[in-house]
């Protein structure tokens, strides 16, 4: 239950190495893969969100999507108004996600069981379809970045300083999470995971308790979508189709469902599986697959849980 | 003697059946009051009516002065009105200080809101102190850090009332406290009601007559889904109507 | 106008029957096992490539339809045997990553097998062109679909309202103790089902081929309009799935065709092109998120 001395020691040796990656690869020649590892915290920061929302809060959310490209497109609406600054465009970002899920949520949360999965997987398709038919947000192209944004002082046009600001947002947002979950708001979350009904007899408001998870999670996908138009250099739909949905939660799975460190153990397990397969087929996606088929009869409690971790 | 809640002219049907068909009845504050009733009588609709997870057709509520017959079950607990339930309901994999933690930071009033998203819950030391207390009140000092689903179902029975009497409320609904036990655990949970009397006030659905004539202050009987007798447990016990209707010859 | 109306509405029609083609199977194994399928538009998928290859081998159309029916049924069953009832009684996330990875490597083995292009699939020649009816013109082939699915959605109220295999499948979708305690086999029925919708949905990939494009990908779309059509519909009921179908293929197809002009008429030119297009694609989904907000249980809600 509580952090083992050895467990924050594996942790801090872990992020050393994190921070120590670029300087490597870049002594080898191998700058292509700064580019790749900022691509997988990137999409750690998604899954690690949306494990609060499943693994915390219980509820099984099928338009992680939806928020994760409401992030990518408003810092690239933005920049093409002009505003260049993360300073400015990274908190919009995260507060237009917030809201969206703020609203999604709201109305989603009287639902429960498969109904939610459908509702959210509803409203992500809305966002999807809505956005590919406004002219303005680039259609089906997507939205092309002039530049990456600024973030005085430093340089995010390097890629290494990128990686580093995404790790720094990635390892902030893990012990944000952290921290949440052993406040009282995330022991009432807890609480309401277990047992629904007691904690409604309780008089603990429930639709709240859900909703802020629900917003908080979602709020961080917003944060991974713009480092994510940053990293790619564009918005896109495709961040914001249903199979992406699909994609973060098999993520969330595959790491370890309520496991701190699960969507980020996911993200990093089947974006790195899917690199070294493309080196060797070009069916990649076929192995993937199987893989994951192993991991659901032969790991029902993911990555995370073959390490023997208690959450 | 002031009534806590006072119920009038209650209905509520299902399809074509009144499950409660006209309940008048008081609580009066400090009492324990037993609600009986063969199978099938209505007590468990009336229980959730005044809890709130149902609401009436017909008539009204009054608890502590105001009328609540519409409030919702979140409103009627930050008000003073706790359950416990027949089938227990419980966090099975928290600690059973946790549990009782929960119930006590249930507590808007005294603590705020739980929307508290910053510092550690274990930095709340007078919540966990008062959980403690509440379990060594039910005998469950030893048990503190169990998991609840690994005590047994006397000490799960005897921890949701520990989580019960942590929202502090100002009327206990027990429903079936004693459900599922053995007889050694039922008189443990006898113990600890009757250790409530005069402190809390308690309404009580129950099936064992001996526990309830001996614990209650009053009793009422519920006859498909009317009262027909409300009265002291002697009282009761000799009314020619309850003798018929329902305990029979057995009594 | 009124002929612009009429042809929108016959192919709304066209498209609400092959949808339920896709939801038939959909909405009972959602129902009866409390399964959640993504892998359902790859069974769709599958039909769509077994019928083109079929078809061009053989150089007839029905041919293709009968091996893509009777090809993607035997695929099902092995898949049910093999895989889907170990996921029955877990949740609903592990099925959901199990039918994902089915369609990662479905997509993946259709393009190892048939490569990356899009297959050819014609129509049979006799059906090429278009006839009249009713004074108006309307293509042949798509009538031959909308006869089609008719006679699939009669055919699976018959099966469902008066065989014996039906009842089971209605006390399956309402009660699934009850349905055991009826002493009915449920694994070789489940099975069956699942074979049978997947034979539906193969057939929806064929028949829909000439029209939309047979190539990778194309299950995912309509995967989600099935589901749509299922959750308004009630899941778990054929009836319900046969109405959603029809309302979500008409208004999705009138919506398009209409909304815009529509819009021109009571907003601004600039507001309607903007907007028009944005709110046709969406309205099946507000109309998906009204009814769950509503009526969460869906038109014919199967357990009560």
């Amino acid at each position: 239950m509580k952090p083992s001395h050895s467990g924050t020691l594996a942790e801090t040796a872990l992020l050393i190495a994190a921070v120590a990656l670029p300087l490597l690869l870049q002594a080898f020649g191998e700058d292509y893969y700064i580019g790749f590892a900022t691509r997988l915290l990137i999409f750690a920061l998604a899954a690690t969100g949306l494990n609060f929302i499943v693994g915390y809060g219980g509820m099984v959310a099928f338009g992680h999507a939806a928020f994760f490209g409401i992030g990518a497109y408003a810092v690239a609406l933005l920049m093409n108004a002009g505003i260049f600054s993360a300073w400015i465009t990274w908190p919009v970002a995260v507060a237009a996600a917030a809201l969206a899920a703020l609203l999604i949520g709201a109305a989603s949360l009287r639902t429960r069981g498969v109904y939610f999965i459908m509702i959210t997987l509803a409203f992500a398709q809305m966002i999807y379809y809505s956005v590919v038919s406004l002219e303005f947000a680039g259609g089906d192209d997507g939205l092309p970045l002039e530049q990456r944004s600024t973030l005085v002082p430093l340089d995010l046009a390097d890629d290494a300083t990128l990686y580093w600001v995404t790790l720094g947002l990635l390892a902030a947002s893990l012990m944000a999470l952290k921290r949440l979950a052993a406040s009282r708001y995330g022991r009432a979350l807890t609480g309401l995971r277990q047992n629904e009904t007691r904690m409604e007899a309780l008089g603990y408001p429930v639709q709240q308790i859900k909703l802020v998870c629900f917003v908080v999670g979602s709020a961080v996908a917003g944060l991974a979508g713009a480092l994510l138009a940053n990293q790619n250099g564009m918005a896109s739909p495709s961040q914001l189709y249903w199979t992406q949905s699909g994609m973060l939660l098999v993520m969330v799975i595959l790491g370890g469902v309520g496991q701190r460190f699960g969507g980020m153990l996911g993200a990093i397990a089947l974006l790195g599986l899917e690199e070294v397969l493309g080196r060797i087929t070009e069916h990649s996606h076929f192995y993937v697959g199987l893989a994951l088929l192993a991991v659901v009869l032969y790991a029902p409690r993911g990555l995370a849980g073959l390490w023997g971790r208690q959450k | 003697m002031t009534a806590l809640l006072e119920i009038s002219g209650l209905k509520r049907h299902f399809g074509g059946l009144w499950a409660t068909n006209g309940v008048d009845l008081d609580v009066v504050t400090g009492e324990v009051h037993a609600l009986i009733g063969p199978n099938g009588a209505g007590k468990t609709t009336l229980i959730h009516l005044i809890s709130g997870e149902l609401l009436p057709d017909a008539g009204t509520l009054q608890f502590a002065g105001s009328d609540i017959s519409q409030c919702t079950t979140h409103d009627r607990v930050a008000r003073g009105i706790t359950r416990s339930y027949q089938i227990t309901q419980i966090f099975p994999r928290l600690s059973l200080l946790e549990n009782v933690r929960l119930a006590v930071q249930s507590r808007q009033r005294d603590w705020g809101s739980s929307l508290r998203f910053w510092r550690p819950a274990s930095a709340d030391f007078r919540m966990i102190e008062e959980a403690e207390d509440w379990l060594s009140r039910v005998g469950l000092a030893a048990e503190v850090s169990q998991l609840a689903c690994d005590v047994s179902h006397g000490e799960r029975r005897a921890l949701e009332l520990a989580m019960a009497l942590a929202t502090r409320p100002r009327l206990l609904l027990l429903d079936e406290p004693m459900a599922g036990m053995g007889p050694e655990e039922s008189e443990h949970m006898a113990r600890l009601i009757a250790s409530l009397k005069g402190e809390q006030t308690v309404l009580l659905v129950e099936h064992d007559m001996d526990i309830v004539f001996r614990l209650a202050d009053r009793v009422s009987v519920l006859v498909s889904g009317r009262i027909i007798v409300s009265g002291t447990p002697d009282f009761v016990r000799e009314h020619p109507a309850v003798r018929s209707a329902y305990l029979g010859d057995a009594l | 106008m009124t002929q612009l109306i009429l042809e929108q509405a016959l192919n709304g029609l066209q498209f609400g029957l092959m949808l339920f083609l896709l939801a038939a199977g959909l909405t009972l194994v959602f129902g009866i096992m409390d399964m959640v399928n993504l892998s359902h538009g790859s069974l769709y998928m599958g039909g769509a490539y077994f019928g083109a290859a079929a078809a061009q081998a053989s150089d007839s159309f029905l041919v293709g339809v009968v091996v893509a029916m009777l090809g993607m049924a035997a695929v099902g069953a092995i898949l049910e045997m093999l895989l889907l009832r170990r996921l029955y009684l877990r949740d609903h996330l592990a099925q959901v990553l199990a039918t994902f990875a089915l369609i990662l490597i479905a997509n993946d083995a259709v393009r190892m097998i048939w490569g990356p292009q899009p297959l050819p699939l014609n129509p049979p020649a006799i059906l090429a062109g278009p006839v009249e009816l009713f004074g108006f013109i309307y293509p042949a082939y798509r009538l031959l679909i909308i006869g089609v699915g008719l006679a699939v959605a009669i055919f699976l109220y018959l099966l469902i309202n008066h065989t014996r295999a039906g009842m089971w499948v209605r006390a399956g979708a309402s009660n699934r103790e009850m349905a055991e305690t009826l002493g009915v086999n449920v694994r070789q029925l489940f099975t069956i089902i699942f074979a049978l919708g997947a034979a539906l949905a193969a057939a929806a990939g064929v028949l829909l081929g000439p029209l939309l494009a047979v190539q990778v990908g194309m299950g995912e779309n309509i995967l989600i309009l099935a589901f749509v059509v299922i959750v308004i519909g009630g899941i778990g009921s054929v009836r319900g799935a046969l109405l959603g179908s029809l309302l979500v293929g008409i208004v999705d197809t009138l919506g398009r065709a209409l909304l815009p002009t529509l819009l021109r008429a009571t907003a601004s030119p600039e507001v309607a092109a903007h907007l028009g297009p944005a709110l046709a694609s969406i309205m099946i989904y507000l109309l998906m998120a009204g009814m769950l907000f509503w009526r969460p249980q869906g038109l014919f809600p199967a357990r009560t």
